[in-house]
Parts: structure tokens; sequence; C-alpha cells
């Protein structure tokens, strides 16, 4: 086992925190990341096998499924999966052994940064950060957006718990402009 | 005189007094007052100077048109100039200044230029600063710049925040008199996503300004409850202080809240004004109308005023501009005043009428058939005279004075799109016309409704309209439904200066006299008078002069036409524009994987594109940048150093097409290359040129990871969407960026493959034998971890770049750091790395700038002819492939210590410097410390053939001549015998 | 402008990239006799119509799709949006 220590996006060696008025901002480096793109051809084997992974039918557009592993459309025939990364840091292996020769598997767990947010008034913070149309949003839906200029996946798991995928070089200016809204709008 | 011009009623908090400060003097007023109303409560009726002739000016409207007082808020860094004292909410510690005058507001210096007003007509500028030219530099300019414009910045940051937001609905109603509140209440009791949005900070509209009821409430608690029935509707958003600027394609509006403009200190974290982008299905315009003026001479006195606004003042502030006030009207409007204020108790001198037939009242006097003709009061209205039909003249001693002309529909959005409003005859007014933004339809008075009853039912049907909503017509409230009595009035004949823009002092005669002058179109009038322009874009003046224009033309006023109506509605600070991107948030940051070791070690950084990358890293005792990069550079080549190249794009291409792709995207071939290997690739445009160039790894048949420059990442990327999408799509190839997913650093120098023996597990054999160059492969370092190592050089090297998951980024750093102690391990940052790549020859961004190919690059035989690359066909047109065309080259002062500069010129050791004589030019410079003198590589015609050849350098601009000698691009071991270690 | 994307919905045009001409699909056969002509033909000459106007937008902040989208270039209104990668394949586009 290597014994180099990893850090947060944001440096630290513990996740940051933030909380102003009712919504919690947490930095969440515990989520191992892996696409997964559908072969030509290999689509419908592709989604029944990642089916099986997650224990859900694959989701579909804006949607994402699943329970502990769990996956999220990126794209036309392409997925996210998602999972705990104490549990699951080899979750590329683990995918590309699931799907086999069906989709083309890349590690991106350390591509991103992951921010939750909880509490009862996300909207209202969400409204200042990207344009995404909220009516539309639900428990298991998500969107891609620009936040700040920053390309972002928001994930709605409950009207209370969104979760925003961002760049990880990017983590220090997208936090930045969460806190920031969430100090203007609560 | 505490408030003297205080009248009963109102809708203002008289139960809590405010303080507030305007040109250094205390006053008080009442929460619900505007800065306006409580001055002309305070019996305040000098406001401002206008903008030429530094004329008095007091109040001309109670709103957002208001042309004439116009103040500076707030002081320090937080002035804001040029801001309508009509639309400014009273809170307690405001603080104004008028503006626009000096030395005081009473007695202004720049007054003076009232008297030359003959000199100072239409187009003046254009007429007076016109000769000698070389004056206007020097002369004119600076004078102009300090006499004209009109408030002052404060030099300063703006220290507040501003905020963008989105909002979408189904239906957007802009304006909450009236029409709009009908049309919130129909669309939200009918359930509807809708969003209400008026500039004013109390929704009602006209309705706080009249004294009609509206069923068997006043109008404005009628509007008060509306509002409490909306508030209530979860699928209603009421935006007060809100005005919708611009109406934007496919039903987009922009519109700017203002926050924190009514509050004395600002929450710490909360925004002056927050800039919304509304995504509509439907909007629905209720943005009523404007009241119109009358020219005549000497119009412009404080307390000259609209009469609407008079009775805004009274009915909603109770405020009285003057104890005694007389009323000119073309219309029944104006009688409205004249009785409201009568029934305030304020002295009504006389009505002024020019209709023959105007209403009869027996509570005060009414002149018809009668003009206004001339009026004094140096620093406000003492005397009005009155010329009667009979010939002779009265004169009316009052304070202020109600001029009614008409009133205009406000229809500026319905032209955002290009739409052209429509004349109305019985109006005598524009009315939208037909070509409006998708999705918008107008209601109440901005459509010409004019009545209240009228606005509350198109409110109502344009609301259900819009929704398509099949319920019953709801059930509206009785109100006022008076027709349109008035007879189009636009002048007083025989007046010398009787003003129309009163921002911009503009005359009558002004219009008039640029019309003979030649200006035809309104647009032309507009710029040539600059009617309409600054702060209220002609809102209370554009039509007059349209009719005035029209009169002269002997055309109507349709023919005439109307200058085009253009976003914002009202103006906008520029930093609300910029919402939060400023200073370091002007874009996104990317910081490295090693960033915060890096700054631990003190690197110095610099922005390339939005990473922050580090430079160099000094060391204590080093004073110059130079001393720190030449020892990067010499212990790099000497042992070994260490580079964050995370930057470099990194995109992942997988399928079983992958190679024929790549093969297509790059215009060298990569079917052949063996997994294991990596290959340098050049990527060009379709137009032949180098778009840009990196490396291509196999790590299986299928799967390869492709590198880009830092700076092309993203193009790269979706240049190859393109092809994979569009150009090739039933090829079976996948791509996803990995930039961010992997720390990668280069490590160079004769000591790298030592240094990582260290750090890649055993079971890995990197030996030259076992790992050559350009190979690459998946292992495991200290022990376990998974990583990627390829053996690329950039700086001519043996080097390596090795990549581990981001996370692990800084501790790998700080690993090879420790490991590398025994060989006195450098870190390096982008300018030791410059330095070696030029010393080596590589090509890099400043080679790759859009205008070379492969062949003016060195590297032409890449440019395979035997398979369908990208750029390889147009790459071999003919100009692009003589034998002359420029080509890479080093350049070596003759003597070393001269300098070569970047973007200087090549041209032959005698003969003339001129463009024609141009031969070449230098693309990157650096000081080699292995050389121990300056080079540089440049694109030279014929280069190749031209080795030895001396040469001048020349940059006439930094006046600089360099005696130069042309070399080979590769000054560091041209035989690549160190990359091959 | 709002452009309706075809798998995700409406989507602000500012998360889109623009490329220009949908005609840039239309690449030429690099083994043609006359391939040099009709590769400059494809690089450097365009229609440039007042009025209805295919051309190629790529959803960038989005899913990375790039999209056909039939507007009028004087009134802006979009008329038609598909897959680009539909359209190639209907022009006979493949490999």
């Amino acid at each position: 086992m290597h014994d180099l220590v990893a850090i947060t996006a944001l440096g630290g060696s513990e996740p940051q925190v933030d909380t102003v008025g009712g919504v919690t901002c947490r930095e969440v480096p515990g989520a191992a990341l892996a696409s997964a793109a559908a072969r030509m051809g290999q689509e419908t084997k592709a989604s029944k096998a990642l089916a099986k992974l997650i224990g859900a039918p694959a989701p579909g557009i804006g949607q994402h499924a699943g329970d502990t592993v769990t996956a999220f459309w990126a794209g036309p025939d392409q997925w996210m999966i998602e999972a705990p990364f104490d549990t699951h840091e080899e979750l590329t292996d683990q995918v590309k052994s699931a799907l086999g020769d069906t989709a083309s598997v890349t590690e991106q767990t350390d591509g991103w940064t992951r921010f939750d947010l909880n509490g009862d008034q996300i909207p209202a913070v969400l409204e200042l950060l990207s344009m995404l149309d909220l009516r539309n949003i639900d428990a298991g839906s998500v969107a891609r957006c620009s936040i700040h200029h920053i390309g972002c996946f928001v994930l709605c798991r409950s009207d209370e718990a969104f979760s925003i995928y961002g760049p990880r070089s990017s983590a220090g200016s997208l936090h930045h402009a969460i806190v920031t809204a969430m100090r203007s709008a609560l | 005189m505490t408030q003297s011009n205080r009248l009963s009623g109102g809708q203002i908090d008289r139960n809590t007094t405010v303080n507030f400060r305007f040109d250094n003097r205390n006053y008080t007023a009442h929460p619900g007052d505007t800065l306006a109303s409580a001055l002309l409560a305070n019996d305040v009726r000098l406001i401002g100077r206008s903008f030429k002739y530094h004329r008095p000016r007091g109040l001309l409207t109670a709103g957002s048109e208001e042309p004439n007082g116009i103040v500076e808020l707030r002081s320090g860094n937080r002035q804001e100039p040029n801001t309508r004292a009509t639309t400014t909410e009273m809170f307690d510690g405001l603080e104004a200044q008028s503006q626009n005058r000096w030395p005081s507001l009473k007695f202004d210096a720049l007054g003076v230029n009232d008297l030359f007003s003959n000199f100072l007509s239409a187009g003046f500028y254009y007429k007076t600063f016109m000769w000698p030219a070389a004056f206007w530099e020097k002369i004119y300019e600076p004078i102009i710049r300090r006499a004209a414009g009109l408030g002052s910045l404060s030099m300063e940051a703006d220290p507040d925040e501003y905020d963008k937001g989105f909002r979408h609905c189904d239906l957007l109603i802009i304006g909450a008199g009236p029409s709009g509140l009908m049309a919130a209440l129909t669309a939200g009791r009918a359930g509807a996503d809708v969003i209400l949005a008026d500039e004013d900070f109390r929704f009602g509209g006209r309705l706080n300004s009249e004294t009609f009821s509206v069923g068997d409430q006043s109008g404005s608690d009628w509007a008060a409850q509306a509002v409490a029935e909306l508030s209530s509707m979860p699928n209603v958003r009421l935006m007060a202080r809100t005005t919708v600027i611009g109406a934007f394609d496919h039903g987009i509006y922009g519109a700017v809240e203002r926050t924190g403009d009514h509050v004395a200190t600002l929450p710490a974290g909360k925004p002056r004004q927050i800039l919304w982008r509304i995504y509509t299905k439907k909007t629905l315009l209720c943005a009523g109308s404007t009241e119109r003026p009358i020219a005549f001479e000497n119009n412009d006195r404080p307390g000259i005023m609209m009469a609407s606004a008079l009775r805004t003042y009274a009915n909603r502030f109770a405020v009285t501009a003057s104890q005694r006030v007389a009323i000119f009207t073309n219309n029944d409007d104006g009688h409205r005043t004249a009785a409201d204020l009568h029934a305030k108790g304020v002295h009504i001198c006389a009505v002024v009428d020019v209709r023959e037939d105007a209403p009869v009242n027996y509570d005060y006097e009414v002149l018809s058939g009668a003009q206004v003709v001339n009026t004094k009061g140096r620093l406000g209205l003492t005397f009005v005279e009155v010329a009667l039909p009979d010939g002779s003249t009265r004169t009316l001693e009052c304070g202020a004075l109600g001029v009614s002309g008409g009133w205009n529909p406000n229809v500026h959005l319905t032209c955002h799109q290009r739409g052209r409003p429509v004349w109305n005859d019985d109006l005598a007014a524009f009315v939208p016309g037909s070509n409006l933004p998708v999705g918008l339809t107008v209601a109440g008075a901005a459509n010409g409704v004019m009545s209240t009853q009228g606005a509350l039912q198109s409110g109502a049907e344009a609301a259900a309209a819009a929704l398509e909503l099949s319920v019953a017509q709801p059930v509206l409230p009785e109100a006022e439904d008076t027709p349109i009595a008035q007879k189009p009035f636009w002048y007083v004949e025989g007046c010398k200066r009787a003003w129309l823009d009163q921002q911009n002092d503009v005359t009558v005669k002004d219009v008039k006299l640029s019309y003979q002058e030649g200006f035809r179109s309104v647009e032309h009038l507009k710029r040539y008078t600059t009617l309409g322009m600054a702060t209220d874009q002609g809102k209370t003046s554009n039509i007059s002069a349209l009719a005035i224009m029209a009169e002269v033309a002997g055309k109507s006023i349709p023919e005439t036409g109307t200058t085009i109506f253009r976003p914002p509605y009202t103006p906008v600070p520029i930093s609300t524009f910029a919402g939060r991107m400023k200073g370091q948030e002007f874009h996104p940051t990317r910081l490295t994987p090693s960033h915060y070791w890096a700054k631990e070690k003190g690197a110095v950084f610099v922005e390339v594109g939005n990473w922050l990358r580090a430079q160099w890293f000094p060391l204590p005792g080093e004073l110059h940048w130079r001393e720190s990069v030449d020892r990067e550079v010499r212990q790099t080549r000497a042992s070994v150093g260490v580079c964050d190249c995370t930057t470099l794009g990194k995109i992942d291409v997988q399928g079983a097409d992958a190679a024929d792709f790549l093969n297509r995207v790059y215009a060298n071939g990569f079917t052949k290359l063996p997994v294991g290997k990596t290959r340098y690739g050049l990527m060009l445009r379709e137009d032949g040129m180098v778009m840009d160039d990196g490396t291509a790894a196999r790590l299986a048949e299928d799967h390869f990871v492709v590198t880009t420059t830092t700076a092309n990442a993203v193009n790269v990327y979706r240049h190859m969407e393109f092809v994979r999408q569009c150009l090739f799509p039933d090829m079976d190839v996948q791509l996803i960026s990995t930039t961010e997913s992997w720390a990668q650093y280069a490590v160079a120098g004769p000591n790298s493959r030592k240094l990582l023996q260290k750090i890649v597990d055993p079971e890995f054999d990197i030996s030259n034998d076992a790992f050559p160059f350009m190979g690459c492969g998946n292992i495991t370092v200290c022990d376990g971890l998974r990583a990627r190592l390829f053996r690329i050089s950039f700086s001519g090297e043996l080097a390596f770049e090795i990549a581990v998951p981001s996370r692990y980024g800084d501790a790998l750093m700080r690993r090879l750091m420790t490991e590398g102690e025994e060989f006195e391990v450098v870190p390096y940052g982008t300018e030791a790395l410059g330095v070696m790549r030029i010393e080596k020859g590589h090509a890099a961004g400043n080679e790759l700038n859009g205008t070379t190919t492969a062949l003016n690059l060195g590297l032409g035989k890449m440019v395979s002819k035997k398979k369908d690359g990208i750029g390889s066909t147009l790459s071999e047109r003919e100009a692009l492939v003589e034998p002359d065309v420029l080509r890479l080259v080093g350049i070596k002062p003759v003597s070393p210590e001269e300098k070569v500069t970047a973007g200087g010129h090549l041209m032959n050791t005698t003969g003339p410097v001129d463009a024609a004589h141009d031969q070449g030019y230098v693309t990157s410079a650096a000081y080699s410390p292995i050389l121990n003198s300056n080079i540089g590589l440049g694109l030279l015609q014929d280069g190749a053939n031209r080795m030895g050849e001396k040469m001048r350098l020349v940059s006439p601009l930094t006046d600089l001549t360099v005696e130069v000698e042309i070399v080979s691009a590769h000054f560091v071991d041209p035989e690549g015998e160190r990359l091959r270690a | 402008m709002i452009i309706n994307h075809p798998l995700l919905g409406p989507r602000d045009a500012s998360e889109f990239t623009y490329l220009g001409d949908a005609s840039l699909i239309n690449r030429p056969d690099w083994q043609a006799e006359d391939a040099a002509d009709a590769f400059y033909e494809y690089g450097y000459l365009r229609d440039n119509p007042a009025g209805e106007h295919q051309e190629l937008w790529y959803h960038e902040a989005g899913d990375r799709s790039w999209l056909v989208v039939t507007r009028d270039t004087t009134t802006h209104e979009i008329s038609k949006v598909e897959l680009a990668r539909d359209v190639a394949r209907a022009r006979g586009r493949s490999k």
C-alpha cells in the first residue's frame, strides 16, 4: 500500500464545510468516478451491462440512478459512474470488467471536484449560479451547466440535497462562486 | 421650514421621520418618499444645472423618465453620478449632491454659457471646434470635457458586490399598474408561473397617483390588496425595484433589481443590484404611458413640471411643489391635476387650456383658448405670462406650473427587436406596432388603452390570451372609464427659447435649424442636436421634436418616423453588467496539482490562459529572475529537474477506429504505432496551417492518450468532436478529456531515470532497453499507486513524464523532491521550460501562430500523402510550397551579449530596412545559460539554405539593430543523443 | 437566443460555440481528381444568405453534441435543430 497522502481539491487535508443561513456546502473528496461511452453498435448491450452494475435501468437523458454505485447521463450513450471512493478507488477497473467490450471506460475520479449543497433554499442559491430551469429539476435529475464560466454537472438528489461536480483545477473558483451566492441569497 | 410643502394623505409613513442630506444640508422626510418628493416637501425646487447652458433646473417628472432631477448619490468610493432623484427611494442617511455646477448650485460660473447660446446652437460641436485642427486635442477637447457631462466619477473602485441571476417563468408581466396587477391576478389564479416586475418600490403604478376608486376602494388600496393576494400565491414571484431593461431573442428579458440601493448600509455579502436574465414563454408589457410636455418660452424654470407629476406628488407623496399652482394643458387630464390639488387645499391660480371648449370649473379659473407665452423667476418660477384669445396677456403669480400635452404609451420594449410603433390619430401618439418580440403582447396604457377600467380589462384579457386560458372572464372592479379628450398641441408659436429636451438643452429652434441645415432623417436630427440622448433617452422630448420636424418638413408624424429604441430602458451601472466577474474573479482560475507546494516554495506564478503556473522558483539570495531561471536550466541539464506539465490537454481516445481517427486528425500516421509507444503528432487545420502539436501514446490497440498544448486544449477537443460527429459519424471512437484527472510531471535531465527508479515500483523496468525513448505504459509508484509513465522530452534531455491521480500530485512532487536530494534535483518553471525548448529548437505557441505550415516549421515530411489527413490537401497549395517559403532557423547574435528580440525582423546586412526587404522574423528569444549567449528561433525565407549567413535583426519601433548569424534551430544536442540515452 | 436541443430541450445559446455554415459537413473526397479545387471551395467559399441558414453549433457547456441549427439570419427564428451526426449520415458520410 502506497504512502502518498491525498489532498482535497481545495488543497486541504480535510474537506471544507461552509454554512450560510439554512444551506450547507460541503467539499466531497470521497467520490470515485469513471466515464463510460458505448462503443458503436453496442449501445443496448452497454446500457444493459450498466443497469446490472448499478442495479437500476441505465439513466436516460438528464437522469441519474443507482444505489451504492450510481450513474448519471453525460451525453448521448455516455454516462458517469459514481461510487464511494473509500470502497471503490479502483472503480474504473470495476466498470471495465462489468461493461467489457461494450463501452470505452475512462478514470475520471480526480478530473472533478464535488460540492454537496444541503438545505431548504438551494434554488435561491442556484438561480444566481446557473441558467438552469430549476422548475424542471427534481430528485433524479442531472444537468450540465456553466457556473461562472466553469462547466459543471448539477445533480438533484432531493429537494434539499444537490451535488455540483466541477473540474478539479477550478475548485477554488467554483467554491468561491457557490459560497458567494449563498451569502448573497440567504 | 421643515417639510413646509407637505399636504395631507399620501402613501408615506408619517410616524417615522428620516434624515437625509442634499448639497451638505440636512433635511427630513418619511419612508415612502423619493428623494424628489422629499426635496419638494422641503421647498427645494432647484435641483441641478443643465448640460450645455448650465441653466437652473428643477424636477420635471415623478418617474424614471426624468431629464432634470439628476443627482450624485452617496460619497467616497460609493459615489454614483447621474441618478434620478425621482426614483431614488428615501431612507435614513441618504446622501445626495447636485451636479454639473461650480462653485455652487445657486451660483454656477458656467451659467455664462447661457449668454452665448447663439454660439452653442444645434451642431455646435461640429461648427465651433472645426479649426484649426491642431487645437482639437490640446485645447478644445479638454475644455469640452471639463464643461460638459453631468455627474463625476469617484475614480475609485466600487467596493460593492453585484450579482447576476437567471429566472424562468410562463408569463413575465412588466409593470404593476392596473393592467399588470389585473393580468397577474388572472394568470396567478389560473396557476401559471408568473413573474411580475416593476421599477417602482411600490406596486400600483398610476393607481397610487390618482384619486379614482377601483370598486369600492381607493385605487392604491385596491393595488395593495391585489399585491397581498399575489404574495400569497407560490406560483407568483413579485419583483419590485426591478426594471426590465431589454427584450432579447426568443423570449429572454434583461432586468435589473436594485436590492441594495434603498438601504444605508449593505449587509455583508449582499449585492447592491442583480442583473437578471429572465426566460419567458410569454411576456405581457404593461409599462403604462408617459405624459409629454408642451414647449413654450422659458419652459424650463424650476417649478415647471408635468401636470401628472404634480398629481403624483400630491396624491402619493402628499407634497406640493408650491402653494400656488397653475396648469397649462391641451387635454382633460390637466384638469384632473387642478381638481386634485385644489381638493388638497393648494391654490390653483388658473388652468390655461389651449382648447376653446375647455371644461368649465367653478372652484378655480379656467382660461380657454389661452397659451402660456413666457415665464419669470431666475432660480425658480415666480410668474407665468398667458396670452388670451382676445390678444391680451395675463400674468399669474405662481410657484409651480403643471404642463400636460397628452400621453405617450411606453412602447420601448416592443421595439427592441427592430419593431416599429404605429401612429394613432385618436391619441395623437405612437402605439405598439404589429412586429413585436416573439411572445410579447401589450396591455393597458402601453397599448393605448388609457382609462383605468380599460387597463384592468385589457390586462385580464391579455393574460388569459397569452396563457390560452379558457376560464370565464374575471369579474373586474368598476373603475374610471373616461374617453380621451385632447387637441394635439406641441409648442407655442413664436417662442425663441422653448425647451424640448431639457437634459441636452435642445430647443424648438434647434430642431428647426437642424432641418434647415439638411438633417432630414430623425436619426440625423438626434445625432446633430443630441436630442434624446443621455440618461433619459428623450422619454419626454422625442415625440414633440418629431412633431415639430414633421411640421417643418410638411410631412405627417408617422412619415417622419421615430428613432430606434434600444436597450437598456433606463441606465444600468457598468458594475451591474460586470456582476461577480471582476478582479480575480474575472475568469475562473485553474490551479495545478503542485500549486500549494509551489506556493510554499515561493514560486513566482504566471497566468497561462486560466491556469496559474509556476514561472520560476527563486532561492534566497537570487535577486533577478534570470539567476533563478539560469540555475534551473543548468541544473536540469546537468542532473535532473521537475516541472508540472498537468496543464497540457489530455484527451482519452478509445474505440475500434481510434487509430484510424488519429490518422485523420493528425497529418502524420498512427495506425502502425505499436502499443506501449508514443508518437509526436502534428495537427493541421483544413487550410493546411498548423493547428496544434502534441503526442499520442498507445496504451492498447484501441486506446490512445493524446496531449495538446495548454493553450489549445479546448479547441482541439472541440475540433476532434467535430471530426468524429460531423465528418466520420460511423467511426467507432469515443473521446473524453482527462486533463484534470492526472497530475503529470516532466522529470528531465541525465539523472531523471535514476530519480524515477527510486519511485517507480521495482516490477517495472524503466531501463533504456526495457523502456526506450518514446515508450509509455501503465505502472505503479511508491508501492502500489496506479500511474502512467511516458518517455518523452521537451527539453531535449533524457526525460520522462509521470502521471498519478491528481489528489496524489502534491504528495508525489514532495516525494520527488526528497528522493531527488541526492541528485540536487530542482523544480523548474515555465521560463526554464521555454529556454530549454528554444535551445532544443522545438516549436511552441510562438511558432504555431496560425500562419505557419508544417513546411515552415521544418516538419514538412511529417505530412503524409498516403492517407486522408485533415489539412494535407490544402497544405500543398502552390504558394505554401514555393522554394523560398519561411523556414524555422536558429538565430545567434554575433556578440553573445546582444539581445535577440522576439518580433524583430530579419534584413540582409546591407540594403534598405523596410517591408519590401523583409526576410523573416524572430518568434522566440531567450538567454541560453548553456551557450552563454542570447539565442532565438525565427522564420526566415529559404532559411534551410542560409545557415551561417550574417543578417541584421531590426526592430525599428524600439530602435534596435543587431548583427546575427543564422544557425540550426537545434542549439543543443542536434543529434538527439541525450534523449535516447 | 434559445436553441431547442433535440435531446436536452431549450438551452441558452451561451452554452454553445458557433462554427458556421453546415456545409462544412460536406468535406470533399481527398482522392478525387479535382480535390485541390474542391477543398479550396469547401474551405473558403460560403453563401451568406439573408434568410434561412443551416449552421453548426457545438454544445460545449452541455453534452458536447454538434448540432445543425436552421436559423433565419434576419429574424433569428430557429425553425429546426438536428444532431449533426444524423445530418452527416443523411448526407452519406460514414467513416
